[in-house]
């Protein structure tokens, strides 16, 4: 047996265990299972260590680029959570970390959520073909319907509760098209096991 | 009546599962053929592409695993046929650990199908970690930001990535995305700022999501799941899984919809018929 062949084959033993589960819980389950957190954690770390660890911070040390010792004593101070006494230390770390991504994630989602976001909602409501103008008469008045849906500084009462009423029609259609797109992506999911099964596998799938 | 009423209120959830299980597998052994329409996402995916001047470089960001294989997979290898048929050079880059090694497959695969040479028609820069940082280092320096691609080679002895600098000199960004991160980050870090064309193709799960991008022109087009994929292969003329997937998946959503049917319609007749007993 070639090493590609013995990889379907453990491919397709796993799968089955994985699927066993659908019957009910097993140790057939459990085992496959555990062997993917285990190997999955492994790999994870093997694979930060090469691709981070080793070119981003200790080859430059090695080289003679000493202002790595910065990110070296601060990833240190990392694992100075296990001790209650030093904890503190790990603070600096963390706070540097969530200063970078928040500053990066801010800038983001300013230009390219809000910003753009407002602006594609500046629809013209009338002029154009009339489908246009009807669906941008749709997409404006779910907008607001929504936004009043989520506006909690007034109850919920008359003309403002209809128009918030409205809103929760307009978020249960987008909730059924997610999840019809959720059933469609673990149909794909079962398909794609499925023809590894038969045609990696076994073979029999027609060509 | 109301004991068939009760047998399908209470049917053991195996019983759908193998149901959903014959639904899936038959049409895989016998084929339908159920026709279907390109969307305008996906023809702006294709479009985008085409209209790319031959022989220009284009990154290619590949971010996904193993895990989202049946949706994103097909879409990856549809997207390369076609821009190796234009003469582009692919650049590919994953920001998901396990990406490089599934890229790596489909660009051999397209390369042996197309003749294209590694290093001078495609690179594989392989996985950085850092997510929108790795985003944001790139629009200062690709080679910086990956300095040797997936096999070591340092990338200034590749031939592609000669006069390659940042995002400027590069026609397009076309992002295949399983989730986090990916098409989201890339529109809010890379499209927003550089103002650089940008088409994605992601699992369905996430695909509602990025119709607002696409609806501001902020993607260029969008393929969202296997049916995406399915319909871009239509358009690039090849019969990958996507294309062969949907008989399947066409009937399994049938069999879906069939048992919320009458799951559904035998919960309000009890319900009904409860609330006669009562009166």
């Amino acid at each position: 047996m070639t090493a590609e062949a013995l990889g379907v084959w453990l491919g397709a033993g796993f799968t089955l265990c994985i699927l066993s589960f659908l019957y009910k819980d097993n140790p057939f389950y459990k085992f496959a299972e555990h062997v993917f957190v285990g190997i999955s954690a492994g790999y994870g770390v093997a694979l930060q260590f090469h691709n981070v660890f080793l070119p981003n911070l200790w080859r430059p040390l090695i080289a003679g680029n000493l202002v790595m010792i910065v990110p070296l004593i601060l990833g240190m101070f990392l694992f100075a959570r296990f001790s209650a006494r030093v904890s503190w230390l790990s603070r600096w770390s963390i706070g540097l970390l969530i200063g970078i991504y928040s500053g990066i994630a801010i800038i983001g989602f300013g230009s390219g959520d809000l910003v753009a976001q407002i602006h594609g909602n500046l629809l013209p409501l009338w002029g154009g073909d009339y489908l246009t103008s009807f669906n941008n008469w749709i997409l404006c008045l779910g907008l607001i319907a929504c936004l009043v849906y989520f506006f909690f500084s007034r109850e919920h009462k008359g003309s403002f509760g209809f128009v918030a009423r409205v809103g929760i029609y307009f978020l249960m259609i987008s909730f059924g098209a997610s999840f019809g797109y959720t059933v469609m992506s673990r149909m794909s999911l079962l398909i794609g096991r499925f023809y590894y099964l038969y045609g990696d596998w076994l073979h029999i799938l027609p060509q | 009546m109301k004991k068939l009423l009760e047998f399908i209120n209470n049917l053991d959830r195996r019983w759908i599962f193998l149901f959903i299980g014959l639904a899936v597998s038959l049409p895989l052994f016998f084929p339908l053929g159920i026709d279907f329409t390109v969307s305008h996402p996906v023809q702006g995916f294709y479009d985008t592409i085409e209209k790319v001047p031959n022989g220009s470089k284009i990154l290619m960001s590949c971010d996904y695993d193993p895990g989202s294989l049946p949706e994103l997979y097909p879409m990856t290898v549809a997207a390369l046929e076609q821009m190796f048929r234009k003469d582009l050079k692919v650049i590919v880059t994953c920001l998901w650990p396990a990406g490089p090694p599934v890229v790596e497959r489909a660009l051999n695969h397209m390369a042996f199908e197309y003749k294209k040479e590694k290093g001078i028609d495609f690179v594989n820069l392989g996985f950085k970690e850092g997510r929108e940082v790795v985003m944001v280092s790139m629009g200062a320096s690709i080679p910086n930001t990956f300095p040797t691609d997936y096999n070591g080679t340092p990338v200034t002895q590749i031939q592609i990535m000669q006069g390659v600098t940042n995002f400027k000199d590069l026609a397009m960004i076309v992002n295949i995305s399983a989730g986090y991160p990916g098409t989201k980050e890339w529109v809010q870090q890379v499209q927003a700022r550089y103002n650089i064309d940008l088409v994605s193709g992601c699992t369905a799960v996430s695909a509602p999501e990025f119709y607002p991008y696409y609806q501001t022109g902020q993607l260029k087009g969008l393929l969202g799941g296997m049916k995406g994929a399915a319909e871009y292969e239509k358009l690039v003329g090849v019969m990958g899984l996507g294309t062969r997937g949907m008989d399947a998946q066409s009937v399994s959503h049938l069999t879906v919809f069939f048992f919320i049917l009458i799951g559904n319609l035998a919960y309000f007749v009890l319900r009904a018929l409860k609330g006669k007993e009562v009166k």
